[in-house]
């Protein structure tokens, strides 16, 4: 009786989130035929790897109480600009420093807005994201998809495999380890936190509140590059109309399903694990059980209002530290 | 005068520096940008484009334009509310779905295929208002998942159902009519879209819904405290957004007789660049439907000049992007700067060459020459009082004067330790006088000329007079009324010091020193104000002389004294009595010996009527500097002086230990003694005057001996 009240108490977001995620995973071992063998398996983790990448650099803007919603434009344009270059014979080494430089600068960009001029982070990211896409669009290549060129190390990385599992997986796992350790370990990332949960008495502090802002929007930048990249591995191309999917969608849904409130200052990597879990499973049942593509987009947008309308209810609004504007 | 300062003169004097902060106040201001982007790009796309401004071109894009700002006014309408609406893009495509689909499919009316628009809109806005209003869940994630759903939906709808569309044989003359036909030459979308936007901005403007909206926008916890619904109102602009993207979407779907895969496709960042770039405020309460309006042209104009220019794919979501960003910066900065910017301006310093001034120092041998007289006054109300700008006495030797707490107190007769609050008005009462029924009249500063009966009712009589052809700000408006007195007809004369500052912020206009002060006169006969003088620098006290044919009034930074003739050869002019003073001229009243007494707030520097002269040095002072470490007219020594009908100086009295009264503002003589008051002061002095007539009273010289 004591323990499963206190059971009751401990039951937050996450572990709903956990248990459903286990739940699913079991009905579907048991309904769905060709679930559980190593191949469809190694498809969830890795369908969910890009994603998971995605959505830990959209995390740490979230709980420094932003939102990014450029990611999905810088992942493909950035890309698609870089195999451009290539395709044009430019030299490797200069062309990724060059995207990367571009990259940076989306990020630096957005952070600046964001941290000096003080516009709401779901503008500026928006306007910028709008821009990216068009910029590289109408300027820079010529048609939607750009191949990745035969031979090329993106290629190559595509097909490298350890233990039978692809080389993404172990990325993701490794950059969740890096940013777990930087979030829960070190002084800055616990800053994330301390800004996101009250910016003013942060910044009150002394902790340098507006140059960490531009720095989690370079780091969401950065993490989204390499997550083109890793896409381009996995298809020997990209496709920029990707922008106008509902990928960005799925990157907020994993993180606020997990547990990551849109308030800021909560959750971790590990919610982050846990919603991308849970969206990998479903994403994987829905297309084994053959709900067509249009069905899917309806159930994940329906599944990412309620998890906010929970968030909303779970978290609500600070009115104390909520900024004008700030909707 | 040196060249240099002949310069300057010319340079402060005749550019109207001051134009530009009385601009800035004023809220079109907000609609300049907006607007003169809109004309910059009308022109650049109409003269690039061959054909734009020709009828048949111009009918059928504003069709676009119509239905494109039905949309757009229902976002500027949620965004006034403080919030954001993305599901626009869904609503209108599932409303367009919806007629098609009522229309085409199941052979319905027109009328029906309305109504079918408008429910869609109605449940799709209301789903949007009860989370965001009723549950307070973020406006801007919300409507973008709300977005996707509705988008998912008609995605879903339109390759079920898109083919029955096609193969439908239903036909309607009003169906087409509305789709491709003009009343008056004007096509149907844009005369939907001016009856809402007129029918919207009357709402706003002008009815108790609107302004529910713009509290609510404004600030949330305000209007809640004020007891707006705040939830209901946030839930309802939301509906309101839903109802205008369905009546676009109708629209849209009588002109393309059909709903495809790219209905609606982008419309939300469409329209809020649209709403933004007009200078519709995120986070609510500033904006308005004309704004949004023009934000729909320039945006509607760009897009489609950029494609009939034949740009490709992607120009117009880096031109859509790059518009919404900058937009949104000067938005946000523009409102957080623009006090900045107007406090930093607003001062705009004259150049003003002071006459040399006799001395005042004591044992210099003038008429000026201080003494310590004022010293020796015995406090009343010491350390209760704060402010009392002018003092006066009734006939019952009762004291009365005003306080910075908007009071008049009255002390009691005879020994003036006992105090009442005689009447509360507000503002700052400044300058005092009792008319012929006992009646006390004040000049309230930041309020207007105001009058207190004996049985203690406040009366407003006047706070505007008219308004000046040239003026940018309102100067009707009285804001520092100062001084008064009564003619033995009722006429009241009284002072407004400045145009451009309010009372509190006098020091400001005495930097500044503008020649916008006025005399004028109120006439109880009909209640109106009259504007007799305009154009001294801060003018203040106000006196009638004792054969009542003109009235002295001082020119507090320009130390003068004037005479404005009320009859007589040079009835309504005005001449200089006494020019020069050493020291800054305050208010003015009678002396029982036919003379006049006349206070000085402070006495002239050399060093700030150096720097009158140096209106450059000032405007710098005032812009990088902090308020407190300006150069300010002293104020640390004034005096009281007597002077004749000639503008001979008979006495002065000072106080050189500023330690009882060292800003003089006004003094009123009453039966052998002297009150003095000052506006800083914490007290009233009582000042027995060597050979004054002991029962002269003020009272008996302007309306007769009590009857």
């Amino acid at each position: 009786m004591n323990g499963s009240r206190a059971f009751l108490r401990n039951l937050n977001q996450e572990r709903i989130v956990f248990i459903v995620a286990v739940l699913i995973f079991g009905a579907a071992v048991i309904g769905l035929p060709g679930f559980l063998t190593a191949a469809n398996l190694i498809s969830i983790v890795r369908s969910i790897a890009v994603l998971g990448i995605l959505a830990l650099g959209m995390s740490v803007v979230i709980i420094g109480r932003g939102i990014d919603l450029s990611m999905v434009a810088v992942m493909a344009m950035s890309v698609a600009w870089y195999l451009q270059l290539l395709g044009d014979g430019m030299p490797d080494h200069m062309a990724l420093a060059l995207v990367l430089g571009g990259v940076l600068v989306i990020g630096f960009i957005n952070g600046f807005l964001v941290a000096y001029a003080e516009v709401p982070a779901i503008f500026v990211t928006l306007a910028s994201g709008a821009f990216v896409f068009g910029y590289v669009r109408s300027q820079l290549i010529p048609s939607d998809a750009v191949a990745v060129p035969s031979g090329h190390w993106v290629e190559l990385l595509g097909g490298v495999r350890y233990l039978g599992i692809p080389i993404e997986v172990f990325l993701f796992l490794a950059l969740a380890g890096a940013m777990f350790v930087f979030l829960r370990f070190t002084k800055w990332g616990r800053y994330v936190y301390y800004a996101g949960d009250n910016p003013v008495a942060a910044r009150n502090m002394g902790i340098p509140v507006r140059p960490m802002l531009v720095l989690r929007y370079v780091l969401a930048a950065v993490t989204a590059f390499l997550a083109g990249l890793l896409t381009a591995a996995s298809l020997h191309s990209i496709n920029t109309r990707v922008v106008n999917s509902t990928l960005l969608y799925d990157i907020v849904l994993v993180a606020v399903i997990g547990g990551i409130g849109l308030s800021g200052g909560k959750g971790g990597v590990r919610n982050v694990l846990v919603g991308a879990a849970l969206i990998g499973i479903m994403l994987n049942a829905m297309t084994i059980i053959d709900i067509s593509l249009l069905y899917q987009n309806l159930i994940k947008s329906t599944i990412l209002l309620f998890a906010i309308i929970v968030d909303g209810l779970l978290n609500p609004r600070d009115e104390q530290t909520a900024q004008q504007g700030d909707i | 005068m040196t060249f240099r300062e002949r310069l300057q003169a010319w340079r402060y004097n005749l550019i109207p520096d001051h134009m530009i902060g009385e601009i800035l106040t004023k809220r079109w201001t907000d609609n300049a940008i907006p607007f003169l982007a809109l004309v910059i790009t009308v022109a650049t796309f109409g003269s690039v484009i061959p054909g734009f401004f020709q009828l048949y071109s111009l009918q059928e894009s504003t069709r676009q334009l119509g239905e494109f700002s039905l949309v757009v006014i229902g976002l500027t309408v949620v965004m006034l509310g403080g919030g954001i609406d993305l599901a626009v893009g869904s609503i209108f495509a599932l409303s367009a779905f919806a007629a098609v689909s009522t229309f085409f499919i199941f052979d319905q009316p027109v009328w029906l295929a309305f109504a079918a628009s408008m429910a869609t809109g109605l449940a799709f806005g209301a789903v949007n208002g009860y989370l965001i209003g009723f549950l307070r869940l973020r406006a801007f994630i919300t409507t973008l998942v709300t977005f996707i759903i509705g988008r998912a939906l008609y995605d879903i709808l339109v390759v079920a159902f898109g083919s029955k569309v096609q193969l439908s044989f239903a036909q309607s003359d009003t169906w087409d009519y509305i789709g491709d036909g003009t009343f008056l030459g004007i096509s149907i979308p844009v005369w939907a879209a001016i009856v809402l936007a007129l029918v919207t901005h009357v709402a706003l403007t002008r009815s108790r819904p609107g302004w529910h909206v713009l509290a609510v926008g404004g600030s949330r916890r305000s209007a809640h405290n004020a007891g707006i619904q705040v939830r209901l109102t946030v839930f309802l602009t939301y509906v309101f957004s839903g109802v205008c993207s369905a009546g676009a979407g109708f629209l849209i779907a009588t002109r393309l007789s059909g709903a495809g895969p790219g209905t609606g496709h982008g419309l939300e960042i469409l329209a809020l660049t649209a709403a933004v770039v007009g200078g519709n405020s995120l986070g609510g309460g500033r904006g308005s439907v004309v704004k949004g309006l023009m934000g729909a042209i320039i945006v509607l104009v760009m897009t489609n000049g950029l494609i009939r220019l034949g740009y490709g794919t992607g120009t117009n979501q880096m031109v859509l992007g790059i518009l919404l960003a900058v937009a949104v910066t000067i938005d946000i900065r523009w409102l957080k700067n623009r006090h900045k910017v107007l406090n930093e301006v607003y001062v705009a310093p004259v150049y003003l060459r002071m006459g040399e001034a006799q001395s005042a120092v004591p044992g210099s041998g003038t008429p000026y020459e201080l003494t310590n007289r004022l010293s020796e006054a015995e406090p009343i109300g010491l350390g209760e009082l704060e402010g009392p700008e002018d003092v006066i006495l009734d006939r019952d030797d009762n004291l009365y004067c005003g306080t910075r707490h908007g009071e008049i107190v009255r002390f009691f007769a005879p020994d003036y330790t006992r105090s009442e609050v005689f009447a509360h008005i507000g503002g700052f009462p400044l300058g005092l006088a009792f008319d012929r029924n006992g009646n006390l009249l004040s000049c309230v500063g930041a309020m207007g000329l105001y009058s207190i009966s004996p049985d203690r009712v406040v009366t407003k009589l006047s706070a505007e007079t008219h308004r000046s052809y040239t003026s940018i700000v309102d100067d009707a408006r009285l804001r520092d009324p100062n001084d008064l007195d009564i003619a033995p007809d009722g006429k009241v004369y009284f002072t407004d010091s400045t145009k451009r500052y309010d009372a509190h912020d006098w020091a400001l206009d005495s930097i500044e020193n503008r020649a916008t002060g006025r005399l004028l006169v109120y006439d109880p006969k009909d209640g109106s104000t009259r504007t007799l003088l305009d154009g001294y620098r801060y003018t203040n006290g106000v006196c009638m002389a004792h054969d009542n044919k003109s009235l002295f009034f001082s020119e507090s930074w320009a130390c003068r004294i004037h005479r404005y003739w009320l009859e007589g050869p040079k009835a309504g002019t005005a001449e200089c009595v006494i020019r020069d003073m050493p020291g800054y001229t305050d208010n003015i009243n009678r002396a029982s010996d036919g003379t006049y007494w006349m206070a000085w707030l402070g006495m002239r520097t050399p060093s700030f009527d150096l720097s009158l002269r140096h209106p450059g040095m000032r405007k710098r002072m005032t812009r990088r500097l902090p308020q407190d470490e300006w150069l300010f007219p002293n104020i640390n020594t004034g005096g009281v002086v007597k002077f004749n009908d000639d503008g001979e100086i008979v006495r002065t009295y000072g106080d050189l230990s500023g330690l009882a009264h060292p800003m003089v503002t006004s003094m009123r003589e009453h039966k052998g003694y002297l009150y003095i008051g000052g506006i800083l002061n914490n007290r009233v002095g009582r000042y027995r005057i060597d050979g004054a007539d002991p029962t002269w009273t003020a009272n008996d010289a302007y309306w007769g001996k009590r009857s």
